[in-house]
This record gives C-alpha cells, sequence and structure tokens, in this order.
C-alpha cells in the first residue's frame, strides 16, 4: 500500500499532474469509477455469496476462453459452409458431382485412405501387442521411433519416398523396367498417408493395453487357447474402443493429409488429386466457390469425425472407470495376487 | 489399493506364494516373433530407410555442396521465418491453450462440453481446409478482414497469416497435454496458499504454475514441431513470397517442382535438423524444470 502511494506521487509529480488530480471534474470521474467497480463488486457477490472477486474473475476467464475458441475454430468452420452453400445447395451439388475431376478426387480419397487406414491398424496392433507385452532390448528406442513420423514435416517425408521411388530415385529405374510406378500413381499416395498417419493407432493402444494389463491374455493361454484365440477373444474385445479411436483420427488425418500427398502425388487433376489436393488446384484456379464446396464437404467429415470421437472417448472413459473398480474390489479381496501385477 | 484397511488386517496371513517374475511370464505369450516382424518391417522400411536416403543424398554432395544447396539467402530467409512463426504460433498456441484448459477443467458453465469437443476440431479438419477459410476471412472482403484490414492488421498473404494458421493447426497440442495435469493438481495446496495469506496472482505464479510448467513446455514443443512442418495450411496463406512469406517446406516443394532434387534434400536435411534440435532443447529444458519442482 505504501509503496503504492509512493508510486502515485512520483508519478503525479513526474507529470505535474497534482493539479487535475485534485480538480473537481477529475476527482468527480474517479468516484464514479470507484462506485462503478463497487456496485460490480456488490453484484458478483450477490451471484455467489462465497467469493466476491472470484465469480467476476471466472466470467472473464470463461469469455476469454470462448472468444479465442469462438474465433479461432468455430468462426472459421462455420464461414466454411456459408461459403459453400452462399449460391445455394443447387451450385454446391453441382460443384461436387458434376465436375469429374472433383469426382475422381473423391474417389481416390475414398479408396486411398482406407488403405493407409488398414495398413496402420496391423501395423498398430502388431507394435502395440510388442511394447506392452513383452520386454526385450531396445524396446525404448523403438518406441520413441513410432513418433518420429510426428517430428518429420510431411513435405519431407514425401521427398523421402521420391528420392527412394522416383525416376531418378533409388528404385526408380528398376521400377520403370517393370513399368511399375510409385511416384505420381496409387501406391505413393498410400504410402505417404501410411508415413503420416503411421503413429496414431499405436499411440492409442499401448496406453490402453498396458492399462488392462496381460492377466486375462495368461488364463487364455494357461487354459490351452491359441494365439489367434487369445487374439479374438480375449485382445481384440478389450481394446476396441480404443482402437476405434485411433481408426476414426488415422482416418480424419489420412483424408486430410496434403503436404506429404501434394509432394508425391504430381497433382494431376483427375488422376492423383485426392480431395484436399483439389480444394488447392481449384483455389488457384480463382474457383473459390467450388473450392469451398469441397472443402465443405471434407469439414462436414471432420464433424463427424468429432461426434464419432466424442461418443467413444465416452466408452472409454465408462471402461477404464469399470476397469478401476474390478481392480479396486480384486485388491480387497485377493491381497496375493492384486498388488503384485497392477 | 483402494481399501481403506491394509488387507493384512482383516485377512489371516496365508503362505504367500513368490510371484512369479514378470520376465517369466511375459514370454509365455504368443506372438513375440509374428509382432516383431512386423512391427520392424514397418519401421525399417517406412521410416529409417527414407530418412537414412534422405540423409545419404545431402552427404553425397559433400560439404561445399551442401552449403551451396542448403544456404543460399533465399533458404536462409526461409528458415527465418519458418523458426519465427512456428516460435510465435508455438507460444500464442501455449497460452491460450493454457486459458482454455484450465477454464475447461476448473469452471463450469453451460457449454463446457462443447467447447472441449471444439477444441479437437483442428485435429480432424484437413488443414488445407483450414488454410484456405483463414485466408478467406481474413482477405479485404471476409468477415474478419473488413475490420481488421483497415486497421492495418493483414491476416492473409503476410506473416500474421503463417502464424494465425499455424495457431489453429497447433492449439488440440497446447491444450490436451495441460488440461489433464491440470485436472491431477491438488486443490488443497492452493487453499493453503491462499489461507496464508499469498494473493491470487501469488498462489497461480508460485503454486500452480511450478506444477504445470513441464506440461506446458510440452504442449509447447508438440507445438513447435508440428508448426515447423506444415505446409497445407500455410501455402494457401502466406502468398509464399520469396524473403518475405516463405516458409522453408514451401520452399522445398518449390525447387523439387524445378527438379532441383540436390537442393531440397539439403534444405529438407536442414529443416529435420532444426526440428530435432529443438525437440531436444526443449526435452532438456523439461527435464531441468521436473527436477526444479520436485
Amino acid at each position: 500500500m505504501a509503496s503504492n502511494s509512493r508510486w502515485k506521487k512520483s508519478l503525479l509529480n513526474f507529470f505535474h499532474l497534482e493539479h487535475y488530480w485534485k480538480h473537481p471534474l477529475f476527482s468527480a470521474v474517479r468516484r464514479t469509477g470507484q462506485r462503478l467497480a463497487r456496485g460490480l463488486r456488490q453484484w458478483s457477490h450477490s451471484l455467489s455469496k462465497a467469493a466476491t472477486a472470484t465469480r467476476l474473475s471466472e466470467l472473464l476467464l470463461i469469455a476469454a476462453a470462448v472468444a479465442s475458441i469462438g474465433l479461432l475454430i468455430v468462426v472459421p468452420l462455420a464461414s466454411v459452409f456459408v461459403a459453400a452453400f452462399a449460391n445455394g445447395p443447387r451450385a454446391w451439388w453441382e460443384a461436387i458431382a458434376h465436375d469429374p475431376d472433383t469426382r475422381h478426387a473423391i474417389w481416390l480419397s475414398l479408396t486411398v485412405a482406407p488403405v493407409a487406414v488398414a495398413f496402420n491398424t496391423i501395423f498398430g496392433i502388431a507394435a502395440a501387442w510388442l511394447v506392452a507385452r513383452f520386454r526385450f532390448p531396445g524396446r525404448t528406442l523403438l518406441v520413441s521411433l513410432f513418433d518420429v513420423p510426428f517430428s518429420v514435416s510431411p513435405v519431407v517425408a514425401g521427398l523421402a519416398l521420391v528420392l527412394i521411388f522416383g525416376r531418378q530415385g533409388l528404385f526408380g529405374p528398376t521400377l520403370a523396367t517393370f513399368g511399375a510406378k510409385v511416384i505420381f500413381a496409387w501406391p505413393g499416395l498410400v504410402l505417404a498417408t501410411t508415413f503420416v498417419t503411421l503413429p496414431m493407432v499405436v499411440r492409442e493402444l499401448i496406453p490402453v493395453m498396458e492399462a488392462i494389463g496381460p492377466e486375462e491374455e495368461l488364463a487364455a493361454v494357461s487354459l490351452g487357447a491359441n494365439g489367434w484365440q487369445v487374439f479374438w477373444r480375449i485382445t481384440l474385445p478389450n481394446i476396441r474402443w480404443a482402437l476405434l479411436h485411433g481408426i476414426v483420427l488415422a482416418n480424419a488425418r489420412a483424408m486430410g493429409e496434403f503436404g506429404a500427398v501434394y509432394v508425391v502425388s504430381g497433382h494431376i487433376a483427375g488422376a492423383t488429386d485426392t480431395m484436399p489436393l483439389r480444394v488447392e488446384k481449384l483455389f488457384q484456379e480463382y474457383r473459390t466457390p467450388a473450392s469451398m464446396a469441397v472443402a465443405s464437404v471434407l469439414a462436414g467429415l471432420a464433424l463427424v469425425t468429432l461426434v464419432a470421437k466424442v461418443v467413444i472417448e465416452r466408452q472409454l472413459e465408462a471402461e477404464s472407470k469399470e476397469l478401476e473398480a474390478a481392480r479396486a474390489s480384486d485388491a480387497g479381496t485377493d491381497p496375493t495376487t492384486g498388488g503384485d501385477l497392477s | 489399493m483402494h481399501s481403506t484397511m491394509p488387507p493384512s488386517a482383516t485377512i489371516p496371513p496365508r503362505s504367500r506364494r513368490p510371484p512369479p517374475s514378470r520376465r517369466a511370464f511375459r514370454t509365455v505369450l504368443p506372438g513375440f516373433g509374428i509382432s516383431l516382424a512386423i512391427t520392424s518391417l514397418v519401421i525399417v522400411s517406412l521410416v529409417i530407410f527414407p530418412l537414412a536416403v534422405l540423409f545419404l543424398r545431402a552427404a553425397s554432395l559433400g560439404p561445399a555442396g551442401f552449403l551451396a544447396a542448403a544456404w543460399t539467402p533465399r533458404a536462409r530467409a526461409a528458415y527465418a521465418v519458418s523458426l519465427g512463426a512456428s516460435l510465435a504460433a508455438a507460444g500464442m498456441s501455449s497460452l491460450v491453450g493454457l486459458l482454455v484448459a484450465w477454464v475447461l477443467v476448473r469452471l463450469e458453465f453451460p457449454g463446457r462440453r462443447i467447447l472441449d469437443a471444439l477444441v479437437d476440431v483442428p485435429l480432424a479438419l484437413p488443414t488445407a481446409v483450414a488454410g484456405l477459410v483463414y485466408s478467406t476471412l481474413y482477405v479485404e472482403k471476409g468477415w474478419l478482414g473488413q475490420w481488421l484490414v483497415p486497421l492495418g492488421i493483414h491476416g492473409a498473404y503476410s506473416r500474421l497469416g503463417i502464424v494465425l494458421v499455424l495457431v489453429f493447426v497447433s492449439l488440440p497440442f497446447a491444450v490436451r497435454v495441460v488440461q489433464p495435469v491440470i485436472e491431477s493438481l491438488d486443490k488443497d495446496t492452493e487453499e493453503a496458499a491462499r489461507l496464508l495469506g499469498a494473493s491470487r496472482s501469488q498462489t497461480f505464479l508460485r503454486v500452480v504454475l511450478p506444477g504445470i510448467l513441464p506440461a506446458v513446455v510440452t504442449g509447447f514443443a508438440l507445438a513447435l514441431a508440428r508448426s515447423l512442418g506444415e505446409y497445407g495450411s500455410v501455402v494457401f496463406i502466406s502468398g509464399n513470397m520469396p524473403f518475405k512469406t516463405e516458409i522453408a517446406p514451401v520452399l522445398i516443394v518449390s525447387r523439387l517442382e524445378e527438379f532441383a532434387y540436390a537442393e531440397a534434400t539439403a534444405i529438407a536435411v536442414v529443416l529435420l535438423a532444426m526440428s530435432l534440435a529443438m525437440l531436444v532443447v526443449v526435452n532438456v529444458l523439461q527435464q531441468r524444470l521436473v527436477r526444479n519442482s520436485q
């Protein structure tokens, strides 16, 4: 308090403001301000009797958070749909369905993404099983390698594929003699997409598998189940929601991947353009309404993904609570095994 | 674990079998061979091999050739724009992310769950769509541009635009890393600090922040890694003017389109090294923070 008034005094001296500070007009304004603040404080006090200033600052925080999410996320998302349907639904439909190149792009995205996601599902299950159920030298290194695609720029990943499979690349000449094409063709798109989404399924599965623990699988093996039986009857049902979560997210990323696919596709309209590439090409050709129409399809897909994600997360939460409850009751009744394994 | 009384107090002690060692019974499970085979095949062929080819190709240029390709004035400008915009975006994402995570965890208000779900939109929305929309929003006739451009704020075809889309793209990482840590914070400590006479800001700076700072730094690192490599959204909004708004990934692509593979590779290696160095720096920082808070 003392330091505060000293500051005020020196500030007033510095600017020669004492005169104005004591001026009736100024002090009237000052008093009104103080009265307003007091009134606001009393009003917020009446809102919650527990804390005086808490409500106001909380409201400000909420407003700030809502405003930033609104400005950064909601407004852009809303404007996609507004812009896409600006000329009516018929124009939207024509932009989507009557342009053969756009139709092909949609078809290509619908074929590339599932294949990439399928690869990642197989890899994800195998890798998570390996890491969550076995201990072996190099395991930590392996886990950190899973994350590499997240820190490599998609463009760099695409470039690496071009260096391997491109016409001047490592295997390019060999591939050419067989007439096979990877770069500027479907296989390149699948490879690039797979690389970019590689960590997504494993990342979801490892924590869930580790939380569930190997007890049920061990019981099945000890009762004579073979590997496939253990997988289909125990492991898969246990991890199904986590797996679905990973697949949904990987699919969203696969459908929307731009950088890596851009580099390997050669963006040939009607041949190697996926939906995001089509959005860019239409934009470059100054056909913004058509570009927005394709973008709105992708945005709609994103919204569906989001809803699916929320539903799946609710299931996951319920299952992890069930697991915890089961653990707790195990620990209560059978102390010889309860604590050791978890 | 969760029982209130120690189990030994209620159940008469039995002869305790020694628990079988972890190692022994993990090897009983089937599938080690096949899962190792699949995993290493994918990792080697899809991650290690391509990156190795990239590095070897760059190394084959020789030191002088590498420098000539990777250290041109235009490339240096691109690195600077990439790094500057990514740092700014990651910083902004961390701040906004901390705010949003705090509000989502600690405060109750109508629409909280919707806000929570909306945070994930950038993960699901293709970055190309984000870039397209942002550029149309901030141009002179756009929804936001009509207010901002007269004020001299150019959100499209400028460095500010790059930062804006990068914040959009990296925001979920910043929020989702901090959120569970705030959830796990002990509210009693904060109350104790308040009761002992600390002000609200003191409580936040001295009690809350040290606990969540490692998570904030991790979120910053993830946001930075994502921002440094981002291409799809930036290419729409930046205008891609060399020396001004051209980021390194865009430069790589334009070199590729000129079939200048050597130059593209060299720039890619620098970009890769930059993001790896950033990750290392942030990791060290984070470890130090964790050690300090313990």
